[in-house]
């Protein structure tokens, strides 16, 4: 047990042997440090102003990321290094090349989004060489600006590569201080309204989660943040998921991946894209860029968001959920036993068992979690070369919002062309990612073509009976949930045919 | 301009002065500011009630709760419990007894801190006495269309008869939505309480005149007890001309209670169920016309949603009648404004102020007649142009409906121009070919023009001051009545000023504006801000100068005609002197360094009653094109490509004004189709926060983007360096945007039926408008 928070402030060393547990990032810079560079906008992860650049160790190589401070909470940077918009400037006073092409390409106007879209960019800057204006937009999805139009950021995000730069980031010794710092000790941190506990092992974090049946488990605290400072809900204790290096692995198996929970959704993306370029394009719009860093694939199912844009996909590729916990448990679940299919005790002295995610959702913002249990590991399976397989996200604005609808398809036909297998996913339609089932059965047996998906159609309302809300009505729910089917077959087979507007799919077909 | 202007700062492409601290994060806003000692927080408790009366108000736990302070209800507030900006005793900082939103102030809580003050303040136990509330256009007109303030109307013509001679008539409808500011600054203030019943409020304020006055009433102190200061906000658009008065009234009515400094600034959440937005308007629109496309008639009805206090109202309604022409001529035409009273939000000034609802109103008059006749939508709006020589026209097709001549008019040119350069008609043609082999994704293309009234028709607004001081060394403080909310004002002001003495912009301190430096200014506001201050700030600077050419004149032995201030140093006969140098033997010879200046904008006035007069000292034009893709299955859609020719005048600044015009077009684009506003059947707003409320973001912004300043064309009016105002005009030029949507829907039905696209147009209006096409056309 460690007792004491321990991170880098740019070069410093910072120790906090007595911190709130959802003490925010942007809180301690701006009221504690004086830094008051970064912004509050919204206290939400949706515009940015907040943006400062965490370096972590990731398999021992120093990585970083553009982060919300706004939900993130303080204690979780441990064994990190947090940058700021004021660590920028040179010795002397000059501009890093970010802000000096920024200045140049006259970049700002009101200027209070301003420092958190130059921590976007560095973020941006440090990480690779000479992006694209797809990939800068990416990069700045995650940054709202009210004055600009955005042309003149596009254009210092360009320019800032011309630049020399005034300051050098000293990569090496900054990962050797991390280095280190780190340890595997589990961190208990008290503050004066709760426990933060921070293992770093698997064993440790089962051990916490089921001695402690009211803790919050928090990984990339992209929703549980808004329950802080939207909602101003105490936790206590939360257990923080973040420093388990083993649970951030993506593994391929050959024909399927093992995905660890915490891997972010900006990990993922790349072994996702490489099944389907629906996948990459999924995983691209994910929220912004700071919440592809800090949110967790685990977290996003184990949330169990109606909407949340990960579990159509991974339903209706057949995925399957590993829940872990220690098997001290006093009343172990019979079925646990019981279920030949579960595996016990491949590692770290656990008991499993594996689910079809679509199992997980029982109800709205209710999952099939044990007393005891963690979400551990996804297991995705690769699409098979003659499966058929889309996802369209629709939402309000393209980048940077909560799906109305989301779909996601699978099909597999036979030799005579004829549909044996077929997982229709939605989000945005009930209260849980949900299959189509009736859909689905209206499928089976028939030939891929405009009979079979008006006869799916037609079944979808016997699947669901979706809400009206601020970001859809049901009817538009209804009505597109039908023609993302037919954009689905138009897409495989008729390719010829421009079905996107925007995206990465939309370019890939302009060439 | 003075000898010299070529050479000078002005016209040149100064970056802004802030800029360098915005990229470093130093420049300082509210929150930034370091807390005075025993800085205490004040967070506002709402109701959760959209109407009906407060029977009861339990505040027992929130003074309970730890850290808690003080708690403020109307009962605490000393002066008058009222900051209607009209005065018109509407606008109750606390509600006392009726309800008439939901997230109305019932009261404040003042505590260590900010969470503490936050938490506290839900703990409140209200008891309510709920009535139906009355949330749209529709349900106030059917309960009787209680209005907030005397409607407009403007009538030219023999409406009903030039209607009734029309070779066709058309009646028909549309909804125009309304849009939150999003500035991405909060509201906020910081009150410091003086000695005796001094008080000096930072306040994120477009208008610290009138937050002074409203502190002062709510305090019941005279005005020259409130200082306000403002160094910059974090975006304004309207935003921060009244809405702030809440905030900065509220942290100094604790101020004063507590004898400490207080806070108040607002959850993101907070500021926007509690202040006003743009205001959202259903037009109601008869038209006739022939088969030519000419517009003969228009007889409209411009009904909003002004919510629960008059605010702005007034002439927000009367700017929409002022632009429901846009670039037109009609005839005869009749126009008249429905203010109406809903229990929601007040809505309030937003960037363009009314003028942009009424002409997506004139757009949808042109585009219903291009449909009825077949015409192309653009040859429609050619033929109807002011001026109009080129189809019918001839003398008096320049008068506007509120009986003003139009004498500067340069649409056409505009327009053609624009045509011209980005190859529209080629563009359309390569369109309406591709479509037809393209089932899914569709294309459209539009092409409007914008003609904008510069000057507030408060014509009394249309003044302003400047304080201008050299001091010895040569370098000048300069401060003025704008204030700068990232529009560039302040580097603009500061350009007039080193033109004028022929020094550099470093030698210009451009200091915060505040009421105690320059007294009774107007809001920063209707793109005036350049226009006037920067007016105000030449006037001093003249009065300095004169006072120096005849201090130089004598102490040199020259004639005032032969001393001239020229970039770098000013010449005294063959002599060449640097400013300081001129300043500090002026100095020494007792002449007075420091001047006010003033402006009061000529030739406008404006009789409200009669519909008449001449509200507007010039206008600004511009035009712009949009190429989109939609996609009919889903409604999703992409600008793909705009280009935009725009009238500034003689730039000042032109990459300031470029910003403007790029960023107020995004702004408008964003108010056109993903920003939507939405109450549920209580009055509670959904769309409170960015997750929920979708601003553009950086891949909305059109890919192809080409955006040009109009050469040559000074001002006909003598303004500063002829330039033009720039701040809302360019949010207008998006409405083709919502013209190229449209096209692209009206492909679906062959271009045959009108597609009547209501705004915002989200994919679900899209959608809806293709389906319908798609019933129409076959139907």
């Amino acid at each position: 047990m460690r007792d004491t928070l321990r991170f880098l402030l740019g070069d410093e060393l910072i120790e906090i042997a007595s911190c709130n547990p959802t003490l925010t990032v942007l809180d301690w810079l701006r009221l504690d440090q004086r830094l008051t560079g970064s912004k509050e906008g919204c206290a939400e992860g949706d515009c940015g102003a907040c943006t400062v650049v965490v370096g972590r160790l990731d398999r021992g190589r120093l990585r970083y990321e553009a982060i919300n401070a706004c939900i993130r909470f303080l204690p979780t940077l441990d064994g990190c290094q947090v940058l700021t918009v004021e660590h920028l400037k040179g010795e002397v006073g000059a501009l890093h090349p970010v802000q000096q092409a920024m200045v140049d390409c006259h970049g700002s106007q009101c200027g209070f989004c301003t420092p958190g879209i130059v921590m976007s960019l560095f973020a941006l800057w440090l990480n690779e060489d000479a992006p694209s204006v797809s990939r800068i937009e990416d990069a700045l999805a995650g940054n709202l600006c009210r004055c600009t139009g955005y042309e003149p950021i596009i254009a210092a995000a360009q320019r800032m590569y011309r630049l020399e730069e005034a300051r050098r980031f000293d990569r090496d010794a900054v990962a050797a201080q991390l280095r280190e710092m780190a340890d595997t000790e589990t961190l208990a941190l008290n503050g004066p309204k709760g426990r933060f506990l921070a293992p770093a092992t698997v064993g440790a974090l089962a051990d916490l989660v089921m001695r402690h049946p009211d803790a919050t488990l928090v990984a990339g605290a992209t929703d549980v943040g808004l329950w802080v400072t939207k909602g101003m809900r105490r936790l206590d204790p939360v257990i923080y998921l973040g420093r388990i290096e083993p649970l951030r692995a993506i593994e391929d198996r050959g024909h399927h991946l093992d995905i660890g929970a915490m891997a972010t959704h900006a990990e993922v993306r790349p072994a996702l894209a490489a099944l389907s370029p629906q996948l990459d394009e999924l995983m691209r719009r994910f929220g912004g860029e700071q919440v592809r860093n800090a949110g967790t694939i685990g977290g996003n199912i184990a949330n169990g968001s109606p909407i949340g844009d990960l579990p159509p996909a991974l339903i209706a590729l057949g995925a399957r959920l590993v829940l872990a916990r220690t098997p001290r448990s006093h009343n172990p679940h019979p079925e646990e036993a019981a279920s030949a299919a579960v595996p016990k005790d491949e590692g770290g002295g656990l008991s499993r068992r594996t689910i079809p995610l679509e199992d997980f959702f029982l109800d709205y913002r209710k999952q099939d979690r044990r007393e005891g249990e963690f979400v551990e590991a996804v297991i995705v399976p690769k699409l098979a070369t003659d499966a058929l397989f889309h996802i369209s996200k629709i939402s309000k604005r393209f980048d940077e919002d909560i799906s109305a609808v989301c779909g996601a398809f699978f099909l597999r036909r036979d030799a005579r062309g004829l549909i044996v297998e077929a997982r229709l996913a939605y989000g945005g339609m009930a209260g849980i990612p949900k299959r189509a089932t009736a859909a689905e059965e209206a499928l089976l047996g028939k030939a891929w073509d405009e009979a079979a998906v008006a006869a799916a159609i037609a079944a979808l309302p016997t699947d669901f009976t979706p809400l009206s809300d601020m970001r859809a009505s049901a009817r538009y729910r209804l009505t597109v949930a039908g023609n993302l089917l037919r954009r689905f077959l138009i897409e495989t087979t008729q390719p010829g045919v421009e079905t996107r507007v925007a995206g990465l799919l939309a370019e890939a077909h302009h060439g | 301009m003075q000898a010299g202007a070529k050479a000078g700062p002005l016209g040149a492409s100064r970056i802004h002065d802030s800029a360098a601290r915005h990229v470093a994060g130093e420049a300082v806003y509210i929150d930034d500011i370091a807390a005075p000692a025993g800085l205490l927080h004040a967070y506002l408790g709402l109701s959760t009630i959209a109407h009906g009366q407060l029977v009861s108000l339990d505040l027992d736990a929130v003074r309970a709760a730890p850290g808690v302070r003080a708690v403020l209800t109307a009962a605490d507030i000393p002066g008058v419990n009222d900051i209607s900006s009209t005065h018109r005793h509407d606008e109750p900082v606390f509600a006392t007894d009726m309800i008439l939103h939901h997230g109305q102030p019932l009261f404040a809580v003042v505590a260590q801190t900010r969470e503490a003050a936050r938490h506290a303040a839900a703990l409140a136990k209200a008891v309510y006495e709920e009535a139906q509330p009355l949330l749209d256009v529709a349900a106030a007109r059917a309960a009787g269309g209680a209005l907030v303030t005397d409607p407009l109307k403007l009538e030219r013509g023999d409406v009903a008869a030039a209607m009734a001679a029309s070779p066709r008539r058309l009646k028909g409808s549309i909804e125009i939505g309304g849009q939150d500011h999003f500035y991405l600054e909060s509201q906020i203030a910081l009150a410091i309480p003086g000695e005796e019943e001094d008080m000096q409020v930072f306040s994120s304020t477009q208008h610290p005149s009138e937050v002074q006055h409203m502190v002062a009433q709510v305090l019941g102190v005279g005005s020259h007890a409130v200082t306000i200061e403002v160094r910059r906000m974090g975006g304004g658009f309207g935003g921060k001309e009244t809405q702030s008065n809440l905030f900065a009234c509220v942290a100094a009515l604790a101020a004063r209670k507590l004898k400490r400094p207080v806070k108040l600034r607002p959850d993101r959440d907070d500021d926007m169920i509690v202040t006003g937005k743009r205001h959202d308007f259903v037009c109601d629109y008869e038209i006739g016309f022939d088969d030519e496309g000419q517009i003969h008639a228009v007889d409209a009805v411009f009904a909003a949603r002004c919510g629960w206090n008059a605010d702005l109202s007034g002439p927000v309604t009367d700017r929409a009648l002022f632009h429901m022409d846009n670039c037109y001529f009609y005839p005869a035409v009749r126009a008249r404004s429905e203010p109406l009273l809903t229990h929601t939000v007040s809505n309030t000034a937003f960037r363009g102020f009314g003028g942009p609802q009424g002409m997506v109103g004139a757009e949808r008059f042109i585009e219903e007649v291009a449909f009825a006749t077949g015409l192309d939508p653009l040859e429609v709006r050619r033929r109807n142009l002011y001026g109009g020589a080129s189809f019918g026209g001839g003398p008096g097709r320049n008068v506007t409906p509120y009986h003003q001549t139009v004498e500067d008019n340069i649409a056409g040119e505009v327009i053609d121009a624009l045509e011209r350069s980005c190859d529209y008609r080629e563009r359309q043609r390569a369109i309406r070919e591709a479509n037809a082999k393209s089932p899914v994704i569709k294309r459209g293309i539009a092409l409007t023009p914008v003609k904008f009234g510069i000057s507030f028709t408060a014509t009394w607004y249309n003044q302003a001051g400047a304080l201008v001081h050299v001091y010895t060394d040569g370098t000048v403080m300069l401060n003025h009545g704008g204030t700068e909310m990232g529009q560039g004002l302040y580097v603009k002001v500061a350009q007039v000023v080193a033109q004028a003495f022929g020094i550099g912009l470093d030698q210009i301190k451009i200091t915060a504006t505040t009421t105690g430096k320059v007294p009774n200014t107007s809001a920063t506001a209707a793109s005036s801000g350049s226009d006037l201050n920067g007016m105000a700030a030449l006037d001093a600077c003249e009065t300095i100068k004169a006072r120096l050419v005849e201090f130089a004149a004598k102490h040199w032995q020259e004639s005032p005609e032969a001393i001239l201030f020229r970039p770098g140093f000013i010449q005294v006969g063959a002599r060449e002197i640097v400013f300081a140098d001129l300043v500090k033997a002026a100095y020494m010879g007792r002449v007075q360094l420091s001047a006010t200046g003033f402006y009061a904008t000529p030739k406008i006035h404006w009789d409200r009653k009669a519909g008449r007069g001449h509200p507007f000292y010039y206008f600004a034009y511009g035009a712009a094109a949009a190429e989109v893709a939609i996609d009919t299955l889903t409604g999703e859609y992409k600008v793909e490509r705009v280009d935009i020719l725009h009238d500034c005048g003689t730039s000042l600044n032109p990459a300031i004004d470029k910003g403007q015009i790029e960023g107020g077009f995004v702004q408008g684009m964003g108010w056109l189709t993903t920003e939507e506003l939405v109450w549920d059947e209580k009055g509670v707003l959904k769309t409170h926060a960015p997750s929920t409320y979708k601003i553009p973001v950086a891949s909305d912004r059109p890919r192809i983007f080409n955006v040009a300043l109009l050469q040559d064309a000074p001002n006909r009016e003598p303004t500063i360096h002829r330039s033009k105002a720039v701040g809302e005009p360019p949010l207008m030029l998006a409405i083709c945007v919502l013209h190229a949507l449209s096209d692209a829907v009206a492909s679906v039905g062959g271009h045959r039926v009108c597609p009547r696209l209501d705004t915002p147009a989200t994919p679900e209006r899209v959608l809806a408008a293709v389906e319908r096409m798609r019933a129409e056309a076959v139907g």
